[in-house]
């Protein structure tokens, strides 16, 4: 019976969400502002005269007393945006995990993965619920933006609600029949599901990206935002891929942050010594996940913001350099937080192994590194000084410390944070190992040589460029780092992999000897990620400061100004606290809905 | 439930403490509002009034200093009227101008028309330029504004200015200006002094910061050309003892026309 009730919570919202839709096609000035050519020819198939984006007044934006417009849609996105990433990326790695459970033909995968589904299905129904929200509040507080949008995307807007319709129903039969579903031929069917189910969610997400990214980046309209006719244009917009991209891998480092976070909740609450096992192991899973999808994530993200800078100039040094230009320092705060508290977790973790201790006198020195780093990201590029302070300096940078404030230090630094946190997650992997091949040492070596050359050619890169060239190439650093930072992750895992081929194991891993201290690790590691998120959101669409659709709609509303960080920052804290307090509802429903009661004497016998 | 509550407080210090250290751990900057045209009252402009005015537009609404400014992201524009001349003999050069006023306003409108080696898009070989037409889309200068800022480049470089102050032209601001709800325009010195954060660097009666000139006596001590510049422009010239690049250069962006002259007559005042 526990499940029904988010069934017909999902189906409500998913009717509702086409009818929306629906209604929206419907909307006065939708259709008129398609309209037939006055004279077609005769032999040509029919086309449409599109009319430009409006140029809007203040007066053209409704207000609701009390109610601040922009702050509505704002919290209405984000927490949108946060259960859909977390109920997209969810699938994804119960798809991976439900294979692992498969070829290794090991059940506590395949219940592991059934626990991950379970605690997004409540998700998927809030998604819903708020997706209704975001566009009631659209159309509502920005009904010309959204009438010009769905002008454009009508095609994409249908189906749209169509794919979340197949969404709904292959989610359901996923969930629910996973019991039924098992064995030989079921477990391929259900396997295929799963496969549909990711395909379908990943095109849902690729269509909502579209409509952000035509905000940024606007193609198949000419300057005065008329539209061409070909939607394809404009939802291949030159945003589109990097954002697609970004976000498809942030997604999965997201959703294994927040089932870690269920994981610890679980393991905290545990009453016994099997239970505190079983949701450690599922901690350690999740942190996993987070971690793999986190490493690749700044080169996703730089990807991301050269393309921005491609795109506009403008854009771009808005973006970098300009008025945002310290919520970056911000950034490293979180960055610094996700990957100390990712570290710290697995740091913890080696305490399950008997064996760990060949290399905890190591961990002291990979926490000085990652705090190093962390300081050289931490670094602003301008500091607000007294005037004794800039005599002193001899002008507003510090002739050694002031390129730590730029790109080729920041890349450097990142660079080096993600090494290190791959240099963690090896000696995790080592610390019940004990190898057998006859190399080892001269594969260790090997593997000490190619860290310690890939660092230094690292460091070498961003002192060159952040000391020795000038502003034009000072990002050139960036794509030789990020490829020796790949060449060593993926060189050293691979030999290491060799080296510990038919390794024999210390002992058994002791699941669940790890401190409750390492759980809240797990916690700090979501509550980051959800912040960050916001945080990026914020940026992701401010750079398009007084513009609905950047160069073709002006945001001419009374909130069309960009707000201050701290304005931001408040924001996103109170989306954050809503998001977590459903989140821990989520957690909470998961909990009851496996709990049973027997009411003595109640039922007839 | 102690562990729930536990989780939950975690939660909150977690949420607390970024939020926290956004709101008084960095220097809170509030961006300038969204760009409001000027009502251009040319027909009784002064060629001066006219350069100061092409000034505000590059360091405004342009949005110019993004690029053209000290970190070398788009060429140097400080001889701009000598150099200009040269790339008109140059074989690279493709466009129609014959005159350095000409080549100057082309290459607001039609940056592509000659890339100075080194700035061009990524992949392009120097064919085409990153920067917009700034006539069109998100910048949207008129034919006045582009003409001001040709005269304050002929100007800034030390050339002579050949523009001309348009009349006749349609004024895209006057259709405009009832665009929007842009903030109200401040009309108190002192008010004005708080807003854009002088206090924190400049010293009036023995209030204010020190990492800028005492302005107490400002008024006795410098001309109003002296303080437009050194508003508009504030590392054109650095006062002895000061370092440079300490002031930020978009007041000009940041103000009014009407807050700009309240703030000068207020500090060509202090005597």
């Amino acid at each position: 019976m526990n499940g029904f009730r988010p069934v017909k919570i999902g189906m409500t919202v998913a009717i509702f969400g086409l009818l929306v839709s629906l209604v929206s096609l419907a909307l006065p000035g939708f259709e008129q502002s398609a309209v037939y050519a006055a004279e077609p020819a005769a032999d040509a198939a029919p086309s449409f005269l599109y009319e430009p984006a409006p140029k809007l007044t203040a007066a053209d934006y409704p207000t609701v007393a009390g109610v601040n417009s922009r702050v509505v849609v704002w919290v209405f996105a984000q927490l949108h945006l946060w259960f859909a990433a977390f109920v997209l990326a969810v699938p994804i790695f119960v798809f991976i995990i439900e294979v692992i459970g498969m070829r290794t033909r090991d059940k506590r995968y395949d219940d592991m993965a059934y626990e991950f589904i379970k605690v997004s299905i409540t998700a998927y129904s809030l998604t819903a619920i708020l997706g209704g929200g975001l566009v009631f509040s659209l159309i509502l507080f920005y009904p010309h933006l959204f009438t010009y949008l769905s002008t454009i995307f009508s095609e994409s807007m249908f189906y749209y609600a169509l794919l979340f319709f197949a969404e709904s129903a292959v989610l359901y039969i996923y969930y629910y029949g996973w019991h039924w579903l098992q064995g030989g031929f079921k477990k391929w069917v259900h396997l295929t599901l799963g496969l549909v189910l990711n395909a379908v969610g990943t095109t849902l997400m690729l269509l909502a990206n579209a409509w952000l990214t035509f905000m940024m980046s606007p193609a198949g309209v000419d300057a005065a935002g008329v539209f061409s006719g070909d939607e394809w244009a404009a939802v291949h917009n030159f945003l589109w891929n990097p954002i697609n991209l970004h976000r498809f891998v942030a997604n999965i480092a997201y959703g294994g942050s927040i089932v870690g976070a269920y994981a610890a909740f679980k393991f905290l609450t545990a009453g016994t010594r099997q239970e505190r096992a079983h949701y450690d192991w599922m901690g350690y899973n999740a942190n996993f996940i987070a971690i793999c999808a986190l490493l690749p994530l700044p080169f996703a993200g730089y990807y991301l913001a050269a393309e921005i800078y491609a795109y506009s100039q403008q854009m771009g040094i808005t973006l970098m350099g300009g008025i945002f230009a310290w919520l970056f320092i911000i950034q490293a705060v979180l960055i610094g937080t996700l990957f100390l508290s990712a570290n710290y977790y697995l740091w913890c973790g080696m305490g399950r192994s008997d064996g760990a201790k060949r290399y905890t006198k190591y961990i002291k020195y990979i926490a000085i590194v990652l705090v190093g780093a962390f300081l050289v990201w931490f670094t602003p590029h301008t500091l607000v000084l007294t005037n004794e302070e800039l005599k002193a300096l001899g002008g507003p940078h510090h002739k050694i410390l002031g390129p730590l404030g730029i790109m080729p230090a920041k890349n450097t630094a990142v660079n080096v944070m993600i090494i290190f946190t791959a240099l963690s997650f090896m000696f995790y992997r080592r610390s019940n190992k004990v190898a057998v091949v006859s190399w080892e040492k001269a594969g260790n070596a090997i593997q000490v040589a190619l860290f310690s050359a890939g660092l230094l050619n690292i460091i070498f890169l961003g002192v060159y460029h952040g000391y020795f060239t000038n502003t034009v190439y000072k990002v050139a650093a960036s794509i030789p780092q990020v490829l020796t930072t790949l060449v060593i992750i993926v060189a050293s895992i691979t030999l290491d992999s060799f080296i510990y081929r038919g390794a024999q194991e210390v002992g058994p891993l002791r699941w669940g000897r790890i401190p409750e201290r390492a759980q809240y690790a797990l916690f700090l590691l979501a509550v980051a990620f959800t912040w960050l998120m916001g945080l990026m959101g914020y940026i992701r669409s401010g750079i398009r400061q007084h513009w609905h659709v950047v160069d073709i709609m002006r945001d001419a509303s009374s909130e069309a100004f960009t707000p201050t960080l701290g304005y931001a920052a408040n924001v996103v804290s109170v989306a954050a606290i809503i998001f977590m307090a459903l989140v821990i509802f989520i957690f909470w429903i998961a909990q009851v809905s496996s709990a049973k009661t027997l009411p003595a004497g109640y039922w007839k016998e | 439930m102690r562990q729930f509550l536990t989780v939950v407080a975690f939660t909150l210090l977690t949420i607390g403490f970024f939020a926290a250290y956004s709101n008084y751990g960095i220097p809170q900057i509030e961006p300038a509002p969204p760009p409001k045209d000027e009502k251009l009252d040319l027909g009784s402009m002064t060629m001066d009034q006219f350069v100061a005015l092409g000034e505000r537009v590059f360091s405004g609404k342009g949005t110019c200093t993004l690029c053209h400014n000290a970190l070398g992201r788009a060429p140097a524009l400080e001889n701009i009227t000598e150099v200009a001349s040269k790339r008109l003999e140059d074989p690279r050069y493709e466009g129609a101008a014959e005159t350095v006023e000409a080549y100057l306003i082309e290459s607001l409108v039609e940056p592509s028309v000659f890339v100075v080696t080194g700035f061009g898009k990524k992949g392009t070989n120097d064919k085409e330029s990153p920067m917009p037409d700034v006539s069109g889309g998100g910048i949207g200068l008129s034919e006045a504004e582009i003409a001001a800022i040709t005269a304050y480049l002929q100007d800034k470089s030390g050339g002579e200015i050949t523009v001309e102050i348009p009349s006749g032209i349609e004024n895209k601001a006057d259709e405009e200006t009832e665009e929007g709800e842009p903030r109200e325009a401040i009309n108190d010195p002192e008010a004005l002094m708080v807003k854009f954060t002088c206090n924190a660097c400049h010293m009036i009666d023995g209030k204010g910061g020190d990492a800028g000139p005492n302005l107490s006596r400002i008024g006795a001590m410098r001309d109003r050309t002296y303080l437009r510049r050194a508003l508009l422009d504030p590392n054109a010239d650095v006062a002895k003892g000061f370092e440079p690049d300490t002031m930020p250069p978009d007041l000009g962006e940041q103000m009014y026309a009407a807050e700009l002259e309240t703030l000068l007559n207020f500090l060509a005042g202090l005597k």
